[in-house]
């Protein structure tokens, strides 16, 4: 659907929600609160696992801590409901900001399994803390009042909790379209390529993870003023599961999934609840979470991808505008040519017993085209992840611009001027390709997380949008824009790359092997975008095996052979070096 | 604390540890063969306790039941995947090991459970009726699904857990049970009685972790798990079947989990709910050893069941929180020693 019409539908369906409680009894009502509560745990869940790939078991646990932390100065220390929504939102994602610091660096089931350990946890303190009403609970907990009006029916808290809801998906959605958002989606499918880019992965896990505890403290504060009671079984392991079973049905990776996912699970339980005892009288309560497991298991077998996706594959799909003319980003300003602008000196990497980097020394001046060739296993790909910060030194040094970067993480060497590309692509195959370009650009936007929320950062954006098509039109991909990346043949997935590297406006392009797997005409296109780079300035280093490629495309050529340089030169001088016919030929003849 | 009291705490400590250790052993098993985290192996444990203390009672335990309803549910998922994929000529072998198999030993348990037969067969009755049960769940849950990401097959384990529990009540009840112990025999060390129970713990524990390091090693079939848990795909180009390696990998866990569960019940109260809390301690005891090593499971579990005896002499109400607690900083520790390994699961 357009934009247009996603925002005629969505406000048609908020009007729609704010009449329901004209038309529905109040059992309904408390039911929807009981959605809306529960669906902002889920969109969070749905940003959280569905977008950035951390699955948590432990949001109950966040919202516990919220329900608690409101109950407790609400209800046994007199104060505002008002200023338990602080004291939780604070509590809360302080929580979550200390369990995140200290677990959001594991990967994959151990991550989810920390969750799954510290859910447990925190569910079982609530039920052991004499101050908390032990296994009890806290009763008594007052409404929430504004303007000396408490808000006890369904009905009035049902406006709130509404609020809430259309506020979260809103800053959301915003979010996910902004320069962040376009980080946290990359994050899935490893750190190696969004930390080239200069996104510090670990920090954006963490902000999503607190934005997630952000949420569900909302949802906490809203539980326990509209329940007016909490007790540790409502924040269990069991309740963490239905989060995420919420989140996963909705669809993963879709907000509006969250609260899609709330309805159909309260309203599943709620069915269940209701016919079960018709079905097997005796044993209703204990069938109940059997036929729920037994649901959802079947739904994760079946159809993992969720209800918002399906539906959305079959919606007619809007016609993407290309970006509107907007000023240039502002450039980096880049050396004189010839200037000396890399140098390695005496670069050691060691795997064990194996030397694979041997005291290599050799420079990059700034406007030529630098080749890095050698016979497998000679080092050249150990020695391009050295400079580009993705293995670090054992011995040695490497200055660029005249700064030292050898100790320095991936993502200070990208900002500094370094971008690369993968021998193995790596782009996000689900990202249109404009979007993959985008996040080349990551390192020259500021706008952050609240900016992106508000919807502050369009101009920028707009900059930004107009960058990555120029250099999209600069390396003949314009008409792919809004294709699916994945969708596109290696050779254009290669160029992709480049273009992604462009528009981090680099001063120095490093390639590795970006002839492989090309066709010939492929490869000839794609030298003469590198010479056209070369006339605007740009350095270029490049990894590569195909001989003919590189001699007819570079200016100067380093070869090494069994970790060590054996030769470096013009690329007549390398031909006829000895040393280097005997490593490639075996001697000579 | 008397050195009195650190003895006795340690000597629960060891007992409870090596309960952990049969089960984390098992759990480290199957996750490498198969990828799944099973969960619910403390489930079966609290379930073969379950039906020991319905044996000894001279009762049909619901387990029986249980295991009839998961043939026939795994049976038919089976049929119906043999004849659509045109295979229905394998049908009989299928009907063998999914439906006579446990049927039968569920009938025979049936038949001798009101004879109160002596306690070596209501051992052996126990762990034959609870060994069926998970390669069955396999069958009907996880089969469809083999070639999921790690996490969702995480996820489904949590779900049947809930699942498990669900039936644990329907089939067992909300009473708890405490068996007799094995042997009333007990002696003293360092001025610690150590009960005979313990021995035969710790004894078990040992025993079954010698017997599988024997399998693995020197066995084909061991052999055989070993390949598929380090590289599925070159396994299955050797010949072997990951699907066969699975199941043999559930019944050996299920084994440990149902020894665990016998020489628990005569020390700890077990509820139809108990598994879990069992089940996730073993979990932390095999993160401890970096879900990969047997001994280092095995150690790992010890070190939780230490930790829950001297937790629960500092604060009984406490004592989960504080091993749970443990699993983060133990997590980190181990993310900062282990090799970092790019994955790469773009869908």
């Amino acid at each position: 659907m357009s934009r247009r019409a996603t925002l005629i539908v969505s406000f048609l369906a908020v009007v729609a929600l704010a009449c329901a409680p004209l038309l529905f009894s109040s059992f309904t009502i408390s039911l929807f609160n009981y959605i809306g509560i529960y669906a902002l745990v889920a969109i969070g869940l749905a940003l959280l696992t569905g977008v950035a790939g951390i699955v948590s078991f432990g949001q109950a646990a966040f919202v516990g801590v919220a329900a608690y932390a409101t109950a407790w100065l609400s209800a046994l220390n007199g104060y505002s409901p008002w200023l338990g929504l602080l004291l939780a939102i604070i509590l809360t994602c302080a929580v979550a900001a200390a369990l995140g610091a200290a677990t959001l660096r594991l990967e994959g089931h151990f991550l989810s399994l920390s969750t799954l350990a510290w859910g447990l946890a925190i569910g079982f303190l609530f039920g052991n803390v004499e101050g908390l009403g032990n296994f009890s609970g806290i009763s008594n907990i007052p409404p929430i009042r504004i303007g000396g009006h408490a808000l006890m029916k369904s009905e009035e808290i049902y406006y709130l909790v509404l609020l809430m809801v259309v506020l979260s998906l809103v800053a959301m959605y915003n979010l996910l379209d902004s320069r962040w958002g376009r980080a946290l989606r990359a994050l899935r499918g490893g750190n190696v390529l969004v930390e080239s880019l200069g996104v510090n992965a670990f920090q954006t896990k963490l902000a999503a993870f607190v934005i997630a505890a952000f949420l569900a403290a909302l949802s906490g504060w809203l539980y326990a003023h509209m329940s007016r009671f909490v007790s540790p079984a409502s924040f269990d392991a069991a309740m963490g599961i239905e989060y995420l079973m919420m989140a996963m049905v909705g669809g993963q990776g879709s907000l509006i999934g969250g609260v899609v996912g709330a309805s159909i699970i309260t309203f599943l339980k709620n069915a269940i609840q209701d016919y079960l005892p018709l079905i097997s009288p005796n044993a209703a309560g204990q069938l109940e979470v059997v036929a729920f497991a037994a649901i959802f298991i079947v739904f994760l077998q079946y159809a993992r991808r969720g209800v918002v996706p399906f539906i959305a594959a079959r919606l007619p799909n809007a016609r993407p505008t290309a970006p509107a003319p907007a000023a240039a980003l502002d450039l980096r300003a880049q050396p004189a040519t010839g200037a000396p602008l890399l140098k390695v000196d005496q670069a050691m990497r060691r795997f064990g017993g194996l030397i694979a980097v041997n005291a290599v020394s050799f420079d990059v001046r700034a406007g030529e085209i630098v080749g890095l060739i050698g016979p497998n296993g000679a080092g050249k790909s150990t020695m391009f992840n050295l400079l580009t910060g993705a293995l670090q030194l054992d011995g040695g040094e490497i200055e660029f611009s005249g700064l030292p970067i050898s100790r320095a993480p991936q993502r200070a060497i990208a900002r500094a001027g370094i971008a690369r590309t993968f021998q193995h692509v790596k782009l996000r195959p689900r990202m249109s390709v404009l979007d993959n370009v985008l996040l080349g650009a990551h390192g020259r936007l500021q706008s952050g997380i609240v900016r992106g929320m508000l919807r502050l950062e369009r101009s920028e954006e707009a900059r930004a949008r107009a960058e990555a098509m120029r250099q999209l039109e600069r390396t003949g991909l314009a008409e792919h824009a809004f294709d699916v990346a994945g969708s596109l043949p290696l050779g254009k997935q290669r160029l992709v790359e480049i273009a992604r590297a462009l528009a981090a406006d680099p001063t120095l392009l490093v390639l590795d092997e970006p002839a492989a797997g090309l066709r010939r005409n492929e490869k000839m296109e794609l030298a003469t975008l590198l010479r056209e780079l070369r006339a605007d300035r740009l350095t270029v280093l490049l990894v590569e095996h195909d001989m003919e490629f590189v001699m007819s495309l570079v200016d100067r050529i380093v070869v090494m052979d069994f970790g060590s340089k054996i030769s470096e030169g013009l690329p007549a001088e390398v031909r006829a070096d000895p040393r280097v016919q005997e490593a490639y030929l075996g001697g000579v003849a | 604390m008397t050195f009195d009291i650190a003895a006795i705490l340690a000597v629960d400590g060891i007992a409870s540890g090596a309960i952990y250790a049969l089960v984390a052993i098992g759990t480290v098993l199957l996750f490498s063969v198969t990828r799944v985290m099973f969960v619910p192996f403390g489930d079966l444990a609290a379930f073969t306790a379950l039906t020991l203390a319905a044996l000894d009672d001279g009762k049909t335990p619901g387990t029986v039941n249980l295991v009839i309803a998961l043939a026939i549910l795994a049976f038919s998922m089976e049929a119906v995947a043999l004849v659509r994929a045109g295979g229905a000529k394998g049908l009989p072998r299928a009907a063998l090991f999914y439906l006579v198999i446990p049927i039968a030993v569920a009938l025979a348990v049936r038949l001798l459970a009101p004879a109160t037969p002596p306690l070596p067969a209501r051992l052996m009755m126990a762990l034959a009726l609870i060994v069926p049960v998970a390669p069955l769940l396999d069958r009907i849950v996880f089969r469809p699904v083999a070639d999921a990401p790690v996490l969702v097959l995480l996820i489904i384990a949590v779900a049947l857990h809930f699942a498990l529990v669900g039936l644990g009540l329907l089939f067992f009840g909300p009473e708890g049970v405490r068996t007799q112990p094995l042997t009333s025999w007990s002696t003293e060390v360092f001025g610690a009685i150590v009960s005979g129970q313990t021995v035969c713990i710790v004894v078990a524990a040992i025993a079954l972790s010698a017997l599988l390091y024997v399998g693995f090693e020197f066995t084909l079939t061991g052999k055989a798990l070993r390949a598929t848990s380090s590289n599925r795909t070159g396994a299955r180009l050797m010949g072997v079947r990951p699907a066969r390696a699975g199941t043999i990998a559930y019944v050996l866990s299920s084994i440990l989990a149902g020894v665990s569960g016998l020489l628990i019940a005569p020390v700890n109260t077990i509820f139809y709910d108990s598994g879990f809390l069992i089940g996730l301690k073993a979990f932390v005891g095999a993160i401890i050893g970096g879900l990969h090593s047997y001994p280092g499971a095995a150690i790992g579990a010890v070190i939780v069941g230490l930790l829950e005896s001297f937790a629960s002499f500092a604060s009984s109400s406490l004592k989960d929180v504080i091993v749970f607690s443990i699993l983060v900083p133990i997590l980190v520790w181990r993310s900062l020693v282990s090799v970092h390994i790019e994955e790469e699961d773009e869908e």
